[in-house]
């Protein structure tokens, strides 16, 4: 099972519930219209949920237009980003209190008018004309490698919870089901769990999973947890994920060398299908190309602590990070440097106003 | 495991000395001229009278009543009342309750509003337990139980319960914050007569005291002891040795940190246990390859009285065969941190027919729940809790397991019901067959969310609920919403004193319906929700009949909150402004008002300003 744990961080939640509280209206029927303005405002009553639905994306695309846009391809996940702009939150923007106003949807439009928390923000939304990449996004989430995706619905491959850019507008080319669906980032408060009971699904992954074969009756002994502590490890682009056993390593270069084997493969087969053939050619070439995390700083290693942070791998000794670790992630470190995050191994960036909660 | 349930009433104290002083009254009573001693004036012979009967008057609200016939009557509840309980911490001070109950034996105070339980409040927000302790010690010293409900608990205060009253009995703490281990450890210590230390869902901060070790030697009175949410490690040895000496001990929940090889140990000690909280449920990371696994089916099937069984906070579900013995008798099994499948859940809930309470996560999905059905005929509440707690991942249950339960378990009374999807059918059908429900709380998590067969909003669904299930009390709704839903609430659910709203409604006239419709109406809580200041104002006549309202990120003013404030003086007003809120604006980001015999309160901190 692949999934982000993006609940997990309540703190982060705000970062971006502002500006995705634009398209609540599912279904397409009528009035069931929010105004979408500040109180006051005086509404046009003709506005329909997908006039609105354009209207925010355009809003969104209007302010990024200053900011590097990422690049959309086959093995991109928007939610990836996502999860570096939680990094983002993490180190940056963390109020000392995780509480903030929330999913607040009207004041974010009367914000909206001063356009003041826009660029602060970062919106997955980029510069996307809406309906051309939506349709591009969906094929591609055709090919869908977890067996949990819905048909037809717009999800990211892997199953990451993030934003899916359905709309109401039925001209949309997509396969959207009927119910038009149209996801959220996760919002202060919701659901209404409280924190104790979030973490539940890591805390059942990491505890390793034993082997029932020789198990008839309660006496039933699973191995020993000390040699395997396995993880689950994500990286980008990459819908599967995947496990390591962390206390097969005694140092962050052996287990950046496993990595890089777990992943060139999968890979150089994602950059050219065809070179799934030949896996170990593969592997070769992907290695010659001066592997991922083997020093060439084309990716970074992050993990998940017992906490529920995000931490840059290597910023801690070696056994605290084996005693702590929950998840690890591979993320693009091209993206990390164009999302201000303070750690010992990027330069320093200063605190951009404009990624705020 | 009881979230908000209220709590059981204490039997009336010292039933010979009433039926004595009744049988001397009735003596006096009935002779016109003899001069007993203890009639001083006629009307005395009554109140002896009415303070015998009103000792049997457990109830509260019979006892609200009863306060209200006359002066007589109300001198005479107030000595009578041994019970106290106070639903929200600021409606009164301390100084008042103690003048107007003079003989309070139980205390059950709550404090913040339940939203803060999801960060959508700061913390330190207030509702203090200090000033209501220390007037306390003057006023009850003979008090013996407290029961606190999302109260801030500083160290001091712990200390103080053990300290100052002398023959305290029963702490139970739910979700409550602001203490740690070592005022655990100097409770323990110095309450010598304890016998309930509950902590249920609590943040305990870890001030890596070893507070098992300060229960003091010698045997124990404990009847209930439980600390499956402080997150610390224990010091077992020191726990095994309190077991050996609490002959009385009949709860006992444990911590995550305890292995279930220590939990073996400990429940050969104790078969006498009716609730046990098993803790992680696996095995520590000590475990030799070579070591012999206790035989965890005979210390289950020792336990013959076990009706109550939770923990699983790390489960390898290898060892839940463990617990086949036990599950004949179980009336209350959380497997809410077990994450498991269908196909575990099965054999243990195939066993479990008397069961009446539980808690389990979507692991289970519509198949795990359909088995539920097909076996726990008694079952009264029902809690599906998520795995994956986010708006957009995939719903392992759905719709077919909350038909399967509404068809099977017909006399449910309380579901709280997590999933990514629901049909306005499998609502309508809950509605039909388990007309008991006294609390329906279902949590469709996309917000917004249709009807996925029938594209249609949820309002169906929803009403039908509150028409048809003619004892609920409690609703929380979910899932596409439009003022329809509201207008059914407000015309069907006059039971209702607890309602929970989150982005739902389409306009004004919502919360218009409810406030005009709902005469019951105590606990209302409202976020993202489009109701204004006109919505506001419509709930006038009503506000002072209810414990609070909470509106987060609806539509409201400082200056129709202001209005309220002004029209209403006993209603204290709060505006608590989030974090990047300016002072300025105009837009409310959070309103708590609730009604107050004290006027605005002193302890507020610099956010929130009250109108």
């Amino acid at each position: 099972m692949v999934t982000d744990k993006m609940v997990d961080y309540p703190q982060f939640l705000n970062l971006m519930n502002k500006e995705w509280l634009v398209n609540h209206k599912v279904s397409e029927d009528k009035k069931l219209e929010l105004r979408l303005g500040p109180p006051g405002e005086a509404l046009d009553d003709n506005r329909n949920t997908t006039h609105g639905t354009k209207r925010a994306f355009q809003h969104t695309a209007e302010t990024r237009t200053g900011e590097k846009e990422w690049p959309i391809d086959t093995t991109k996940n928007q939610c990836q980003k996502i999860s570096c702009i939680e990094k983002i939150g993490d180190k940056v923007n963390l109020p000392p209190t995780p509480w903030s106003s929330g999913s607040t949807i009207y004041s974010a439009f009367s914000k909206d008018t001063k356009e003041e928390p826009q660029h602060s923000k970062a919106s997955f939304f980029q510069s996307l004309p809406v309906s051309k990449k939506l349709a591009g996004m969906a094929e591609d989430f055709k090919q869908p490698c977890s067996p949990r995706m819905a048909v037809g619905e717009v999800q990211f491959a892997d199953g990451k919870a993030c934003c899916s850019l359905a709309t109401a507008d039925p001209d949309a080319s997509t396969n959207i089901t009927s119910n038009k669906r149209i996801e959220y980032s996760p919002v202060v408060g919701w659901p209404p769990i409280r924190s104790f009971r979030k973490n539940i699904a890591s805390n059942s992954l990491s505890k390793p999973a034993s082997e029932s074969s020789n198990d008839k009756d309660t006496g039933g002994k699973p191995e020993n947890p000390k040699t395997q502590l396995f993880v689950k490890i994500n990286m980008e682009g990459i819908p599967i994920g995947r496990k390591v056993n962390l206390s097969a390593y005694n140092s962050y270069e052996e287990l950046s060398l496993a990595i890089d084997d777990l992943f060139s493969g999968l890979l150089a087969a994602q950059r050219d299908p065809s070179a799934t053939q030949n896996e170990s050619k593969a592997k070769e070439s992907a290695k010659a190309e001066a592997g991922p995390l083997a020093g060439s700083g084309e990716y970074t290693l992050i993990y998940e602590d017992n906490e529920g942070d995000r931490v840059l791998v290597g910023d801690v000794p070696w056994n605290m990070f084996v005693s702590t670790a929950k998840r690890l992630h591979v993320l693009k470190s091209s993206e990390l440097s164009t999302l201000q995050i303070c750690s010992n191994e990027k330069e320093k960036a200063p605190f951009d106003p404009a990624v705020h909660i | 495991m009881s979230e908000d349930d209220e709590r059981q009433q204490y039997p009336p104290p010292d039933l010979e000395f009433a039926s004595n002083k009744a049988r001397n009254c009735n003596s006096t009573g009935s002779g016109s001229g003899h001069p007993e001693f203890q009639s001083t004036y006629p009307d005395q012979v009554l109140e002896n009278v009415l303070e015998n009967v009103l000792h049997f008057l457990t109830s509260r609200r019979d006892r609200n009543a009863a306060s209200l016939v006359c002066k007589s009557w109300y001198r005479v509840e107030a000595l009578t009342r041994s019970e106290l309980f106070i639903g929200n911490c600021y409606a009164v001070s301390p100084g008042r309750a103690t003048a107007r109950f003079t003989r309070v034996k139980t205390l059950h105070l709550k404090g913040k509003p339940r939203f803060a339980d999801f960060n959508l409040m700061p913390p330190d927000w207030g509702a203090h337990f200090n000033p209501w302790a220390l007037a306390m010690a003057k006023a009850y010293p003979w008090l013996e139980k407290v029961h606190l409900k999302r109260m801030s608990v500083t160290d001091d205060d712990l200390a103080t319960l053990a300290e100052l009253f002398l023959g305290f009995k029963e702490l139970v703490l739910v979700c409550c914050d602001g203490f740690g281990t070592s005022g655990l450890g100097i409770f323990v210590n110095k309450c010598r007569q304890l016998k309930v230390l509950d902590l249920i869902e609590s943040e305990v901060s870890d001030d890596e005291t070893d507070w098992i070790s300060c229960f003091p030697e010698g045997e124990s009175n404990l009847e209930s002891l439980i600390f499956d949410c402080v997150e610390c490690h224990i010091n077992f040895e020191a726990l095994e040795r309190l077991v050996a000496r609490s002959p009385s001990l009949k709860k006992f929940k444990l911590n995550r940190y305890v292995s279930i090889g220590q939990l073996y140990r400990l429940m050969v000690r104790a078969p006498q246990l009716t609730h046990l909280g098993t803790g992680s449920f696996s095995p520590s990371d000590i475990v030799g390859q070579g070591d012999q696994e206790p035989d965890y089916v005979a210390a289950f099937a020792a336990c013959r009285s076990l009706v109550c069984l939770s923990g699983f906070r790390e489960i390898i579900p290898d060892y839940l065969p463990a617990i086949y013995p036990v599950c004949a008798n179980l009336t209350s099994l959380n497997f809410s941190y077990a994450n498991i499948t269908a196909e575990q859940l099965k054999p243990i809930i195939s066993k479990c027919h008397k069961l009446q309470t539980f808690w389990v996560l979507d692991s289970i999905c519509d198949e795990g729940l359909q088995a539920v059905a097909a076996t726990c005929k008694d079952l009264r509440e029902l809690r599906v809790f998520p795995v994956d707690p986010r708006e957009d991942s995939d719903g392992p249950v759905s719709e077919v397991g909350l038909q399967a339960i509404s068809e099977g378990c017909r006399k449910l009374q309380s579901i709280l019901y997590f999933c990514q999807r629901m049909t306005n059918a499998a609502v309508i059908a809950m509605s039909k067959n388990c007309p008991d429900l006294v609390v329906f709380r279902l949590c469709i998590m996309g917000r917004h969310r249709a009807d996925p067969v029938t594209g249609e909003p949820m309002d169906d669904g929803f009403g039908a609920i509150v028409m048809n299930c003619k004892k609920l009390t409690r609703l929380a709704v979910s899932g596409l919403l439009t003022d329809k839903a509201f207008g059914y609430i407000g015309r069907h659910g006059k039971l209702v004193r607890t309602l929970s709203v989150a982005f739902a409604g389409d306009s004004d006239m919502a919360l218009k319906y409810v406030l005009e419709g709902c005469p019951q109406l105590q606990k209302l809580e409202i976020r993202d929700s489009p109701f204004g200041d006109a919505a506001l104002r419509s709930g006038l006549h009503h506000y002072y009949n209810m414990r609070f309202l909470w509106m987060s990120s609806c539509r409201l003013t400082h200056h129709g909150c202001q209005e309220i404030a002004r029209a209403m003086p006993r209603l204290v007003v709060e505006v608590i402004r989030s974090a990047d809120e300016e002072e300025m604006d105009d837009v409310v980001g959070t309103l708590y008002m609730y009604r107050s015999l004290e006027g605005p309160r002193t302890d507020a901190p610099k956010f929130v300003t009250i109108l």
